[in-house]
């Protein structure tokens, strides 16, 4: 085994790590605080994905700026979305199942939309930074995981510290923890229920605009982050910030070790197989309460 | 608080007598059904129906767990192509075995997966049982893409006899065997409904804690659950091979399979037998439709939408909607 090979698999691995902290802090922020199981999530990311390329291609925007513009609207469609599922599902309180089998209906209408606009074909943005490597001897870090890779970790620590320093943010944990007792000392959960979904979708939205950073796109993709997110998320503890990125990086490490020395057949098992053995030897994840 | 039960009343005339009206109004629906394709007599609509009374199966089967214990599985359609490669392996080996006796065989290989499924993942709760399943679907997915011997990501093909006896085609046959499987399933989830399991689950789906507290052993039921809706999800896929005669892991994990088996018993209604019947019949003819008539990614445009309405505004399904108009009169 060369050194070399392991070294390139474990750094692309790491960067890739970052890109998908990003695209789990959502599924966290969602499934882990708010018991929303947003499995529409990954089309959401595939969504703002398309609206990056488009603005790329329409108006020349840089994707991470059109994630920037993007990210307040999606934002807004967030709250707009939070307030219908409360007012239909969780009221009723039939939010389990039936709020399960509504995002995942919500997930093809989303999938068959941009298959209809945009088509099957491969989709891929410019920017100055997709093409050129950073390379120190033998180990090469191209740019385009570079960038997402700084991008995802600083999403998510501005997340970190939006919870930890403001009102609101500190509001979304203590409604993550007990609604009820948010309710007694005066909050309206579901008026921060609402933020937190709105900043969650938002995530998407930036989580997409680094995923067209990375790779071409096509609209069926978001189901490879299905998988991906939830098993980050359920590694990471549910609800932990820090245990997202950590668990990211597990993830992005095994995927690319797997495809370097099994094969890139045995990819799409990788984060499954992972999921289930959290599930079944440690449900609570390493960063668990 | 009871989340699907619809207002309901048990039916308590059972026994022989009934058992056998039933097995009487299938068999005339099987006379009336095969009079009216013999009458086209075309491929198609052997192909159409066939598709109708694969969803029939798929969705009642699907329904065992989780309308009546109300554990939503995303793996439907890695039971599925568990029946439809347990075919291919088994005429790698034995080319001419019958394909009756392959369904045996696929139910069997279900209700092994099914029972493995719930060990693993039933000890979870709701959602993360849902993540479980779509996850060792993948994984199957994934090992099936692998393995050379049953055509790996090339597909296999498979040579189909001519014709078979007491039938126009082979595939009127297939279709033929299918509507049998539909009866089959029916009788299960219907016999499973009105039984001490049906109840159990009933209470589970409503409650677990509170089941688990009154003495409803929930893990055994559960268990026996997962392998009855394992059998007849494995079951519905084992002839379909036959009926296209070319199979590739991308149309065995079909994700129409995947999202109808699903949205049809929802849509349906969940609570009762009848549900996903309904569901399977209406949204499956539509989707024959659509396929002619728009074209196929329709489909799953249609289905999702359908999904994001019914869930919202009709939550017990087409039978919730048909009964709580009888109750309200």
């Amino acid at each position: 085994m060369s050194m070399e090979l392991f070294g390139n698999a474990l750094l692309s691995g790491l960067l890739l790590g970052g890109f998908y902290a990003a695209v789990a802090v959502g599924i966290t922020i969602a499934f882990g605080m708010l018991d929303i199981v947003n499995i529409a999530h990954p089309a959401f990311i595939m969504l703002g994905a398309f609206v990056a390329y488009w603005l790329n291609v329409e108006y020349g925007l840089d994707p991470l700026l059109a994630a920037l513009v993007a990210a307040p609207f999606a934002y807004i469609a967030g709250r707009g979305l939070y307030r219908y599922y409360h007012g239909v599902f969780e009221r009723r309180s039939e939010d389990s199942l039936q709020g399960l089998a509504f995002f995942f209906g919500l997930l093809f209408v989303v999938e068959v939309s941009l298959l209809l606009v945009f088509g099957v074909d491969y989709r891929f943005v410019s920017a100055p930074y997709i093409g050129p490597s950073l390379t120190f001897g033998d180990y090469s870090v191209p740019y385009r995981m570079l960038v997402p890779f700084l991008a995802g970790l600083g999403v998510v620590a501005l997340i970190a510290l939006y919870l930890g320093r403001t009102f609101t943010g500190r509001a979304i944990l203590a409604v993550s923890q007990d609604p009820g007792a948010l309710r007694l000392v005066g909050g309206n959960p579901v008026k921060i229920k609402e933020a937190a979904f709105g900043l969650s979708i938002a995530t998407a939205m930036l989580a997409g605009a680094l995923l067209v950073i990375i790779q071409p796109i096509e609209p069926s993709m978001g189901r490879e982050f299905i998988g991906r997110a939830f098993a980050i998320c359920v590694l990471g503890g549910m609800t932990s910030l820090l245990g997202t990125v950590v668990a990211g990086a597990i993830l992005g490490v095994a995927e690319a070790m797997t495809t370097t020395y099994v094969g890139a057949a045995w990819g799409p098992a990788v984060s499954f197989g992972l999921l289930l053995i959290t599930l079944a030897v440690r449900p609570s994840g390493i960063f668990g309460r | 608080m009871s989340s699907l039960s619809t207002p309901y009343v048990e039916d308590r005339r059972g026994g022989l007598p009934r058992t056998l009206v039933w097995l009487g109004l299938a068999a005339a629906i099987g006379v009336v059904l095969f009079t009216v394709l013999g009458r086209f007599n075309s491929e198609y609509a052997y192909l159409a129906a066939y598709g109708v009374l694969q969803y029939v199966v798929l969705a009642t089967g699907w329904n065992i767990l989780g309308g009546y214990a109300g554990y939503v599985n995303f793996g439907a359609a890695g039971f599925y192509a568990l029946g439809v490669y347990g075919s291919v392996f088994l005429y790698k080996l034995f080319p001419d075995l019958p394909v009756p006796v392959m369904v045996l065989v696929a139910a069997g290989v279900g209700a092994l997966f099914g029972l493995g499924m719930g060990y693993l993942t039933l000890r979870l709760r709701g959602v993360f049982f849902s993540i479980g399943t779509l996850a060792l679907s993948v994984i199957l997915h994934t090992v099936i893409v692998n393995w050379e011997f049953v055509g790996g990501a090339r597909g296999a093909y498979i040579i189909r006899p001519e014709d078979a006896p007491f039938f126009s085609s082979y595939a009127a046959y297939l279709c033929a065997l299918m509507f049998v499987l539909a009866v089959i399933a029916v009788a299960i989830a219907r016999t499973v409904q009105h039984s001490w399991l049906g109840r159990g689950l009933a209470a589970i789906r409503d409650d677990e804690t509170a089941a688990e507290c009154s003495g409803v052993a929930s893990l055994k039921l559960k268990l026996a659950a997962t392998s009855l809706s394992g059998a007849v999800l494995a079951m519905a896929g084992a002839p379909f091979p036959f009926f296209i005669t070319y199979v590739d892991p991308a149309t065995a994990f079909s994700l129409t399979v995947a999202v109808n088996t699903i949205a049809m018993p929802v849509i349906g209604g969940m609570a009762t037998w009848i549900g996903p019947v309904v569901g399977a019949v209406l949204i499956g003819s539509l989707q024959q439709l659509a396929t002619v008539t728009i074209s196929s990614s329709a489909n799953l445009l249609i289905v999702g939408l359908l999904l994001v309405v019914f869930t919202s505004i009709a939550p017990f399904g087409i039978m919730g909607l048909l009964s709580r108009r009888r109750t309200v009169r």
